[in-house]
């Protein structure tokens, strides 16, 4: 579903990606961990076209990077840590706009789907600068899949929220996978991460330094695992 | 489950950032309030400042206008896009499945309204103050229309740049004047002659100019948008 080969991201003469590799199967929950700094947003926003490579292959849902940059778009999501939604819109307004942006075609039905799923549909007349943090990152994946889309990259999406509103993005989270998508998410919370990813790739120095599975860590937890391959 | 591969069309895509930028501001009017208090602010203190002299006034009068109209604008234009960019949602548009054009058009188009209501509200008090009736001829609201296209079309382009900067508030009016110098030196030539009495005939070489730079204006983003919200 994702393929990355030989990557490189330059800012100048900094260079953030130095010829990563990356391959994610369809259906997968791939946890991206890191210091920060390591190139995680950087690589995260090259997968989303936010951001253009510098040198290597990109292909996401079968289509390469940037050339292709619509038809990733058109089957990707993406949350990060900001919600990307308009404070003086509604719930309602903000999803039915998306819908828009996206061409869907019953917007009202989805949008209702939609509030439904991140249990939001009480709140859906209400501005959305009225909302909680938890609320409007809740929205914000409510966003983010309002197209159905068939790859999801969460960018440090537990950041700023409280223990019962990450608890509640869990469930969010866990639904979202579950329908079958194939998720990237980064994240300093590394019990979050192993409670909810199928594998774990640790990226430092603008590469990944080690990888390895949920099956995998049976007789290890993912801390001692992380601070192992940081050390190496 | 809906159509998820279907790709909006340009037109699509734009009606829609226009609706939503004017539902937003019509419930927040923080953008609008902005501009205009400082319009009316601005119209007022040249008022005390000509006295009665209405010679000087009549000579001035384009140009106290566009000096409001400029720095109005402005202040919208750097208001409008800070709300895209501080919340990420610059990002949310970026990731639609849409020609990046319509982001420039439906942006500039709800500039281009939040600035001729403003425009409405000032220029019948600029009339009253002024006791200046001419500017409600309609070759002088062509030209303000036609200046304010202008401005805001190249103003929408370079706050699409300046937003992405820490310097954002100050780099708009240093990025923007130069640039624009064309459409206000041209603006204030028709207006002024205008009020002065002369026929549309008699001022068609700066609304030509007018013209010229709004076509040019329209079509650069189109090609050159992609790339100007780049990383």
């Amino acid at each position: 579903m994702i393929e990355v080969r030989k990557l490189v991201k330059r800012f100048g003469l900094k260079s953030v990606l130095r010829g990563l590799d990356f391959t994610v199967q369809p259906g997968e929950f791939v946890a991206l961990l890191g210091p920060n700094g390591a190139g995680k947003t950087t690589f995260l926003r090259i997968l989303a076209s936010l951001s253009r490579p510098s040198l290597g292959e990109v292909r996401v849902a079968g289509y390469f990077l940037p050339k292709q940059a619509a038809e990733v778009r058109a089957r990707l999501g993406v949350v990060s840590h900001m919600p990307l939604l308009y404070p003086d819109l509604t719930a309602e307004e903000n999803l039915r706009f998306y819908a828009r942006m996206y061409g869907l075609a019953e917007q009202s039905a989805r949008v209702t789907e939609v509030l439904e799923m991140v249990g939001l549909e009480k709140r859906r007349s209400d501005l959305v600068r009225t909302f909680s943090r938890g609320m409007q990152q809740r929205l914000a994946i409510g966003r983010a899949v309002i197209h159905d889309p068939e790859v999801m990259l969460f960018d440090e999406p537990y950041t700023g929220l409280d223990q019962d509103a990450s608890e509640m993005l869990d469930e969010v989270l866990k639904s979202v996978a579950a329908r079958g998508r194939t998720v990237v998410m980064t994240s300093h919370d590394l019990a979050r991460a192993e409670d909810l990813a199928t594998r774990f790739d640790i990226l430092s120095r603008g590469v990944i330094a080690a990888s390895t599975t949920q099956a995998a860590l049976q007789d290890t937890n993912l801390l001692a695992y992380y601070k192992q391959a940081l050390a190496d | 489950m809906t159509d998820k591969k279907s790709h909006p069309s340009l037109l699509g895509a734009t009606l829609a950032i226009v609706q939503k930028d004017l539902a937003a501001e019509f419930r927040s009017r923080e953008l609008f309030s902005a501009m205009l208090v400082f319009s009316l602010l601005v119209i007022i203190i040249f008022n005390f400042a000509l006295e009665l002299d209405i010679e000087v006034r009549r000579t001035v009068a384009a140009g106290v206008l566009w000096t409001t109209f400029a720095f109005a604008g402005t202040l919208g234009l750097n208001r409008s896009m800070a709300v895209e960019k501080d919340r990420g949602c610059m990002d949310g548009l970026l990731l639609a499945p849409v020609d990046r054009s319509a982001i420039f058009f439906g942006k500039a188009i709800s500039n281009l309204v939040f600035m001729l209501v403003v425009e409405a509200i000032v220029l019948p008090v600029y009339a009253v103050l002024y006791n200046e009736m001419r500017i409600f001829q309609p070759a002088f609201l062509g030209v303000v229309l036609l200046g304010s296209i202008g401005y805001i079309g190249v103003g929408t382009l370079l706050s699409t740049m300046s937003v992405q900067t820490r310097m954002r508030e100050v780099l708009l009016p240093i990025l923007l004047f130069p640039i624009t110098i064309p459409v206000l030196l041209a603006a204030v030539k028709a207006s002024g002659g205008l009020i002065a009495g002369a026929d549309l005939s008699e001022v068609m070489t700066p609304v030509t100019l007018l013209i010229f730079y709004d076509v040019v204006f329209t079509a650069l983003p189109y090609m050159i948008f992609d790339s100007v919200v780049e990383e």
